[in-house]
């Protein structure tokens, strides 16, 4: 048996109100290449970020053993000494930046006083070969393709002389020429003897590269299969990655579901950035009175993106599409327009495009509808606080006044206010982005109750979620998304985790005739 | 009072304490000659530019910690205009205020258009503004002085000039009794707005402070504004500078405090995705953000060249430093979307009495400067560690 390079023993790590990793067992080979697989939120990058150094010794429990000696480390720094380094899934390159500068920075050629220029772009070039790059060290990283600058990653983490290399979703951005080309350099790096750890939510790609594969769930480690041992198929994956029960974590309600109130037909958007990218391709859908429409996929899919630029062309380019509400044609350029139409998108990312977290929660409650706690302009303060405490209490949000900053309030109490505030503004179409992210089951559950309460009121709602068990315990109807193209359309009562994720993998054909 | 509540206390009015310190301070060594009813009646007088400039300034700076570069400069040029339409065209008087709000105005719609809707950084737009309009400033003046000494009426109106102050209606003893008047209206104002606001709390059931802070705060209050205006009273009365200062703080503190539109300011500052994700338009936010900027500084303008009773291409100079100094002093976050108006005429009043204070001392000009620099410093790194938490390193 090969020598154990690394091993982490019985990693926890807790954050407020969240236990992101449970026990995880992790034990790598030298010269594998070892597949982190799991849902979204199920604790992989905590985990490499916990071996990196990114959160540091201390914060978390048990140990990590790499090359037979307990390490502790405080920085990436530390980590990045020790020939380990990670390629996150943002890439973390500067645009205007030459390849050789981007790939030596903090590790800079020649003294302290003086970069040697000639020996940064030799050594570069010499590493641009290794990782089949045809590129002068010298080409600004702006010009070159996001294949390209992931190549360059792995040339940098190279020049850092690393001996265990973990990749987060490194084709995630990638076409398949480009992706086939990092798994082979992969392999080709393997046979060169470097241990490398890839998080992937591509099972084909996983399969075909790895080793060994470890699946977790809900930040446990659930089983480690070995291609050598093991039969891998991706159903067997799938399995491993969804199979929990549901239990009753979901209130009842009677569905009572009316005419279509929303209908969207053949919608595309343009990444702002990368015009050329496509990420959302010829999406239709539609949603009725009174009922719960999910949109399920991976991160990525393309899913907040349909979901903002349908609220007032919010987010992307070169937006085409019908949009009709209640069964009229309706162009929303803005967010007032989207607001006036009755339609209200409640954002995944409640600090960043959410909330104002140095308000009070009654700033932020009336915010998106000032105009009703106001006459000319001049804002009734008295009106606005009884808005704000009446919310409170519906919502049974925990909060000693309506005066607290919203930024000292727990995530699902901040979540509570975001959707008072969307409730405020009275729409008929609720669009809720991951409602329940990281916060706690019992905050969860209210906000199941809140969401039955307003389709018992007839109101639209189209949830879009990553958690499989939350899609399919609170919708009447679930769409799948996946690379910026509806893939599936299920039925509530029909829809299983296994034909979610067969859908999302593309592998729903397969799964049929097998 | 417990130890949390006396710390939120001393959080809450850091800077008005900071005030009382400091002039306690100066009345000590100038032996009390700071408090001397023409020093007080010199510190408005002196600072109403400052008061004006930091009340636009505030805004801006509440839509992310952008400053406004420019001030200086527009006060400078509104000014010249006005002097020439005046002076060497003989315009009438209130034709000519009425160019001057509107040139000011075009200017900041002009810097507020490329900043709001084209994104240029409103650093880079003012600090153009500013070199253009002092250059546009001794173009127009033809590098000289044009005196307005004639124009009496437009220098008694914006409070310039000897005879600067609200005539006195009743007597002519040594006190006015106008401003004794004005005085005991103002408290008498002060004490029914309170009283009402909080019978109407009480009545509505909502939550109000205990009775006892209440009446302690309306009680320093009204003391203060009896002491000022009898301090005033026995100078020479109200300066008329002081009723432009008064009404831009009233009506800038209310729409601050109480409007739709106020509220976007802080909104923008706070979180702008979130803002326009509302719904509000934000690049309207700042445009009107800096429009009003070229409106006050128009106003500013008019009061300096009144109380220099000329026009000069110099004039304004390091204005916005003021203006900018006041509003960081009073509590304005360095990252936008906090301060009050009333925080930073503290601001400004602290930096007048520093200012005056030192004169009176006799510290050289250049060493006052020093100190100048050093208190905005202080402020700005005590506003952005206690965000931190109070730890003075930020995390790496």
């Amino acid at each position: 048996m090969a020598k154990i390079l690394l091993e982490m023993k019985n990693i926890t790590k807790t954050f407020p109100g969240v236990k992101a990793l449970d026990n995880v067992n992790l034990q790598v080979e030298e010269g594998e290449i070892h597949a982190l697989v799991g849902e979204n939120g199920a604790g992989k990058s905590t985990l490499m970020n916990v071996l990196s150094g990114i959160y540091p010794y201390g914060t978390y429990e048990g140990d990590i053993i790499y090359d037979g000696e307990v390490c502790k480390f405080n920085t990436i720094k530390d980590s990045e000494e020790k020939g380990i380094v990670i390629i996150h899934q943002e890439l973390a390159l500067i645009p205007y930046m030459t390849i050789g500068e981007n790939m030596f920075l903090g590790n800079e050629r020649g003294h302290k006083y003086k970069i040697n220029w000639n020996e940064t772009n030799a050594r570069a070039a010499e590493l641009l070969k290794t990782v089949g790059l045809h590129e002068s060290p010298q080409t600004l990283i702006k010009d070159i393709g996001v294949g390209k600058q992931q190549l360059v990653e792995i040339a940098k983490a190279l020049a850092k002389n690393a001996k265990l290399l973990i990749l987060d979703e490194p084709t995630a951005s990638l076409n398949e020429t480009d992706s086939k080309a990092l798994l082979d350099l992969m392999l080709q790096l393997k046979k060169q003897g470097m241990t490398s750890i890839i998080i992937s939510h591509k099972l084909n790609e996983v399969s075909y590269v790895a080793d060994k594969i470890t699946v977790i769930r809900d930040g446990s480690t659930i089983e480690t299969l070995d291609k050598k041992v093991d039969e891998i198929s991706e159903g067997r994956i799938i399995k491993g990655m969804v199979g929990r029960e549901i239990s009753d974590r979901f209130p009842k309600r009677e569905p009572h579901i009316g005419d279509i109130r929303m209908e969207v037909k053949h919608w595309n958007v343009y990444h702002p950035l990368y015009s050329e990218r496509k990420v959302v391709d010829d999406v239709s859908f539609n949603v009725r009175r009174g009922e719960v429409v999910g949109i399920s996929g991976l991160m990525g899919a393309g899913r907040t993106e349909l979901a903002m630029s349908l609220f007032g062309k919010s987010y992307g380019d070169n937006i085409s599409g019908e949009l009709y509400i209640n069964g009229k044609e309706v162009h929303l350029n803005n967010v007032q327009e989207a607001i006036k139409n009755k339609l209200a998108y409640v954002t995944e990312d409640r600090k960043g495009n959410g909330l104002i977290l140095s308000n009070p929660i009654k700033i932020n409650t009336t915010l998106s509808n000032l105009d009703e706690v106001s006459s000319h302009t001049v804002i009734d303060k008295d009106k606005e606080y009884n808005v704000a405490v009446d919310y409170k209490e519906k919502l049974k949000t925990k909060c000693p006044t309506v005066e607290q900053n919203v930024g000292n309030l727990s995530g699902g109490n901040q979540q509570k206010v975001l959707l008072a505030k969307w409730m405020f503004a009275d729409p008929d179409i609720l669009i809720l982005d991951e409602p329940t992210r990281g916060i706690d089951v019992g905050a969860k559950y209210e906000i199941y109750c809140i969401i039955n309460h307003l389709v018992a009121e007839g109101k639209s709602v189209i949830m879009i979620s990553s958690e499989l068990p939350e899609i399919l315990g609170m919708c009447d109807r679930i769409y799948i998304m996946n690379e910026g193209k509806m893939v599936g359309e299920l039925a509530g009562s029909e829809a299983t985790q296994e034909l979610i994720m067969a859908h999302i993998l593309g592998t729903a054909g397969k799964e049929q005739k097998a | 009072m417990s130890k949390l509540k006396s710390v939120d206390f001393v959080k809450k009015y850091t800077m008005i304490i900071v005030l009382i310190i400091v002039t306690a301070f100066f009345a000590w060594r100038t032996g009390g000659a700071i408090l001397l009813p023409m020093n007080v009646s010199s510190l408005i007088s002196q600072n109403a530019y400052v008061f004006i400039l930091a009340t636009g300034m505030l805004l801006c700076i509440l839509t992310g910690g952008n400053i406004d570069l420019s001030v200086g400069s527009v006060v400078c040029f509104v000014g010249a205009i006005g002097a020439m339409l005046m002076v060497n065209m003989k315009m009438n008087m209130w034709l000519a205020i009425l160019i001057m709000f509107a040139v000011g105005t075009l200017i900041g719609a002009f810097q507020g258009f490329w900043i709001a809707y084209v994104r240029i950084p409103p650093f880079i737009v003012t600090l153009a503004g500013m070199l253009a309009f002092r250059g546009l400033s001794n173009v127009v003046l033809d590098g000289m002085t044009v005196s307005i000494k004639d124009c009496t009426t437009f220098v008694n109106l914006f409070g310039g000039g000897a005879d600067c102050y609200i005539p006195d209606f009743f007597g002519n003893g040594s006190l006015n009794m106008t401003c004794i008047f004005a005085g005991v209206l103002a408290a008498a104002i002060y004490i029914f707005i309170q009283i009402k606001g909080r019978m109407d709390k009480v009545k509505k059931g909502y939550e109000v402070e205990s009775l006892t802070s209440t009446i302690v705060k309306m009680v320093i209050i009204t003391v203060v504004i009896l002491a000022f205006t009898y301090r005033l009273a026995q100078h020479k009365g109200i300066p008329s500078v002081l009723i432009w200062v008064l009404i831009v703080i009233m009506v800038y503190g209310y729409i601050t405090s109480n409007t739709t539109v106020g509220r976007y300011f802080y909104a923008v500052g706070g979180n702008e995705k979130a803002t326009k994700l509302s719904g509000i338009n934000t690049n309207k936010v700042y445009f009107l953000a800096y429009m009003n900027m070229g409106f006050l500084a128009a106003l500013a303008g008019m009061v300096t060249i009144a109380r220099m009773t000329s026009a000069q291409p110099t004039y304004g100079q390091n204005y916005e430093m003021d203006a900018i100094g006041s509003c960081f002093i009073g509590g304005a976050s360095a990252y936008g979307g906090t301060g009050t108006v009333p925080g930073v005429i503290v601001g400004a009043v602290l930096m007048g009495v520093i200012n005056l204070g030192m004169s009176l001392m006799g510290v050289d000009q250049n060493m006052q400067k020093v100190v100048k620099g050093l208190v905005l410093l202080a402020a700005v790194i005590f506003d952005v560690v206690s965000k931190r938490g109070g730890k003075l390193i930020a995390k790496n």
